[in-house]
């Protein structure tokens, strides 16, 4: 595993801290021509999002709009965003980072920069995302969300105070936070050959217990649920930089499921961003066949669980005849499964039994 | 077995048993009742000699009532009408069904009790007689006297004669009443606003028993033309009348006695009315059988030859009148918008009547009323205040009318008057507070009120387009600093000037006010 030099963050951070100078150069030109600033930005409206079998997730479309403020209707989310992007340069130019709630927060300080909600603040920082064609963590800003990361895997920090410094991620017993310093740190070493991408924070703990890092040779990442964008760049770095497999083991319902399919295709919602997805991380379970083949304690499907199935059925990402066949097994069955369901045959078997079976095949 | 007394009692009498009837229903009503009635009967008195009216209205505590929620009063009214003749002042202010307004035209007055009533009030709950001064320019005649109620007559205690070398001329009423102000008091401070709306060329003072000075100065020297004395339309008249009429007449046959007593009617309507009715047009009038008069009576409802009633009997205040009444006691301003309107006569069961209406809104109106429609309601020019939902008026501005396609929302301010004039209002009841809906009046009503409004959508849009291009002004004013501010700080450069820019955004809106 090769060593990144030590001044890439460092570069990135640069390139960001200007990208942003750029935007308010072009709108401070427009002000000083007389003319009502305005801003050229991909539409992120629900039809000019469109998912790509070559790049196997969602991206957005040609669409373009404009974002003009002689337009009454636009003049405030283009103020929140200039305001947004100034933010965000001060994080980059101090090495500061922030949270979306943050980002909000300090925009109800400010006179006359309002926000109905949390909601439109972090609207306006997806805007930015694709003004800029950047993702927030690169100008420093984090959703709330934390996951955690076990195993074998050496990192090198850049964030301020840090730089430099390395830690092991088996460290720490409960898992490492994957918060803005980890994901900012470069990784060094590890022996790892394989990710084992976990939704549920007990089955985390258990692994963690049971030493299932060291039987397997993983590293074990925890989502706590749908995976937060950073987590999911971890994993997209780890498989993609670092040529790991990646296996996901989440509940045996259409909403595991599609916490799986997030990490490896992708969502609508961050359409317009790349680096997220590891389309080649394979769903493991728990299967609607292995609530047959194990006999699981189920709990039958609710109607907003069926709902949900329909729709993923519909749903181009999983067009492949490996998930169409598990989608019908659950609507079949009209049942759902817990990961917890395995601890009927005692609280190591899933590490005894399952999982080195499923990662056999 | 018991034996039945009959006895025959004095309308005087009667009047005094029911004295709910003419208003005098409890207390504070009655004391409301009672200014009513004597101020009705000022104005009625000033503009029939076409002099604008001044009036003073005094009420004062005497005190000593029995009970604990009433108090004596002592009210007191001046005017400077015509004033009543020495010889007419016992009857006219000592009995009821005694005036000048037993004739077929608009008058205020409502049962002919007037000042009578009041009187008659006054005395039974105190006891003390009313003092009337009366001069018709001569001689100034100060009567105290009390009303015999059983028969119906005046019983003068003292007559005063005194020298008037001032020349006034005038009546002023004194008497005492047992009432109670305190609950009435908004709703009379509330008559007398809505009186001076109408009457906007009379001069109205008030003192109330605190002592303070309530004045309704005049806002014009214009005075309505009177209303003209007439005959009967055909269609309005029944049995009763036609007997009466029959019992006194001149004429010597049916077609002369037709010409003669009812309006509208020549040599040809006469002859084709009668052939209609199957009547021998020189059939003496005295010999009608009564059968005769209700087939008569019956045929005119149904002929439709006869002419519209003729409307000089009515009085309406007209457009400029209204609206300067309105103006100045709603405190309208030229910000503000109004439209009055005065419709043409028209007729329900052979009466004729005229309607206007005045709508008003704008900043003042949403200052004075609030949100939402306030209704004045007139009949023969006095303010109608009780019982308003029951009223022909309210339906017509509430239900009648979609005051969407006049931009109209529900937290518009809106103050409607409407002013129903007529020979005989369809008051509903014997309260006389509200209308029926007589079908021909619900229209005119309606349409009046429609009138009135056509241009209040047209400064509604105005008003609505002048607020969104200076709110649009504000927004840009707002945001777009803001915008050159995070620019310059982002771009790292001293703020640019955004003037310009807004002078763009504010160059607008002179454009939308000459387009408007």
């Amino acid at each position: 595993m090769s060593k990144k030099p030590m001044n890439e963050a460092e570069r990135r951070r640069l390139a960001m801290e200007q990208s942003l100078t750029q935007l308010g150069n072009l709108i401070y030109e427009q002000i000083n021509n007389h003319e009502f600033p305005w801003i050229h930005m991909q539409s992120r409206s629900i039809d000019n999002i469109m998912y790509d079998p070559e790049e196997r997730q969602y991206v957005l479309g040609p669409r373009m709009i404009r974002r003009h403020s002689r337009n009454i209707r636009h003049i405030r989310p283009f103020t929140q965003l200039i305001w947004t992007a100034w933010f965000s340069k001060e994080l980059v130019r101090q090495r500061k980072t922030s949270t979306l709630r943050e980002v909000y927060y300090s925009a109800r300080g400010q006179r006359d920069i309002e926000y109905n909600d949390q909601t439109e603040s972090d609207n306006i920082i997806t805007d930015l995302e694709v003004a800029l064609n950047r993702a927030r963590e690169d100008f420093h800003i984090f959703p709330e969300e934390r996951s955690a990361i076990f195993g074998d895997l050496t990192i090198e920090y850049t964030v301020p105070g840090y730089e430099g410094r390395r830690m092991n991620l088996t460290d720490h017993p409960d898992g490492v936070m994957i918060g803005p310093a980890l994901t900012s740190s470069e990784f060094v070493d590890t022996s790892a050959d394989k990710v084992l991408v976990i939704e549920k924070g007990a089955m985390f703990t258990r692994l963690v217990e049971e030493k299932a890092h060291e039987r397997f040779n993983a590293i074990l990442i925890h989502t706590a649920g749908q995976s937060p964008r950073s987590t999911r760049g971890i994993i997209n770095r780890l498989a993609h930089d670092h040529g790991l497999p990646v296996y996901v083991f989440t509940d045996g319902d259409p909403w595991g499921v599609h916490i799986a399919m997030v990490i490896i295709s992708g969502s609508a919602n961050a359409a317009h961003l790349r680096g997220l997805t590891t389309p080649d991380a394979k769903w493991i379970g728990v299967w609607g066949s292995d609530i047959i083949d194990y006999k699981l304690p189920t709990e039958p499907l609710t109607d907003f669980d069926v709902k949900r199935l329909k729709e993923l059925k519909d749903d181009p990402r999983y067009k492949d005849e490996i998930w169409q066949r598990e989608l019908d097994i659950f609507m079949k069955l009209g049942q759902k499964a817990e990961l917890e369901a395995f601890s009927r045959y005692g609280l190591t078997y899933i590490v005894d039994e399952y999982l080195p079976a499923k990662l056999e095949s | 077995m018991t034996q039945v007394e009959y006895q025959s009692i004095s309308p005087s009498d009667f009047f005094y048993r029911n004295r709910e009837l003419a208003g005098f229903s409890n207390p504070s009503r009655a004391t409301y009742t009672a200014v009513r009635e004597l101020l009705e009967n000022s104005l009625d008195a000033c503009e029939s000699q076409q002099e604008p009216p001044e009036i003073y209205i005094r009420i004062s505590e005497v005190g000593g009532s029995q009970s604990a929620e009433t108090t004596i009063y002592k009210l007191r009214i001046e005017d400077n009408g015509t004033g009543v003749p020495e010889e007419h002042v016992p009857k006219a202010f000592g009995s009821v069904f005694y005036g000048s307004k037993y004739t077929l035209k608009q008058s205020r007055g409502t049962f002919g009790l007037g000042g009578t009533m009041a009187a008659l009030y006054g005395q039974i709950t105190t006891h003390k007689p009313m003092v009337v001064t009366s001069s018709t320019g001569g001689e100034i005649h100060e009567f105290t006297m009390m009303i015999d109620i059983q028969n119906n007559q005046a019983n003068i205690l003292k007559h005063n004669v005194k020298q008037n070398p001032s020349g006034w001329r005038g009546t002023v009423l004194e008497h005492q009443m047992e009432g109670d102000y305190s609950r009435i008091m908004y709703r009379l401070l509330d008559y007398l606003k809505q009186t001076a709306m109408v009457n906007p060329f009379a001069d109205i003072m008030y003192t109330d028993p605190k002592g303070r000075l309530y004045r309704f100065e005049r806002g014009t020297d214009k005075m309505p033309l009177l209303p003209k004395v007439v005959e009967y339309h055909p269609h309005g008249v029944d049995v009763e009348t036609f007997r009466r009429l029959i019992s006194t007449t001149k004429a010597k046959n049916l077609k002369e006695f037709m010409m003669t007593h009812f309006q509208g009617i020549g040599p040809t309507t006469a002859d084709r009315f009668l052939e209609f009715a199957g009547m021998n047009p020189s059939t003496k009038p005295q010999n009608l059988s009564p059968d005769d008069i209700v087939k008569i009576v019956r045929a005119t409802k149904d002929y439709t030859g006869f002419k519209r009633p003729d409307a000089s009997c009515l009085s309406p205040i007209g457009e400029e009148l209204l609206e300067t009444g309105i103006r100045k006691e709603l405190g309208l301003t030229d910000e503000d918008y109004i439209k009055v309107v005065t419709r043409k006569p028209s007729t329900y069961l052979g009466f004729p009547f005229i309607v206007e209406a005045a709508v008003a809104t704008g900043p003042t109106v949403r200052k004075t009323h609030g949100p939402g429609i306030t209704l004045y309601r007139f009949a023969n020019r006095i303010p109608l205040l009780f019982d308003e939902g029951s009223c022909v008026i309210w339906k017509a501005a509430n239900k009648n009318i979609n005051w969407k396609t006049y931009k109209v929302e529900s937290d518009t301010p809106l103050v409607i008057a409407v002013h129903v004039c007529s020979t005989k209002i369809p008051y509903k009841s014997v309260g006389k507070e509200y209308m029926a809906d007589q079908p021909e009046v619900e229209k005119e009503i309606t349409n009046a009120i429609r009138e009135a409004s056509r241009g209040v959508r047209v400064y509604i849009s105005r008003k609505f387009r002048m607020a969104r291009e200076k709110r649009r002004l504000n927004i840009f004013t707002k945001y777009l600093p803001k915008i050159a501010e995070f620019a310059s700080k982002l771009a790292e450069k001293p703020m640019p000037d955004v003037q310009p820019l807004l002078d763009i955004v504010s160059t607008n809106i002179p454009e939308v006010e000459k387009k408007l």
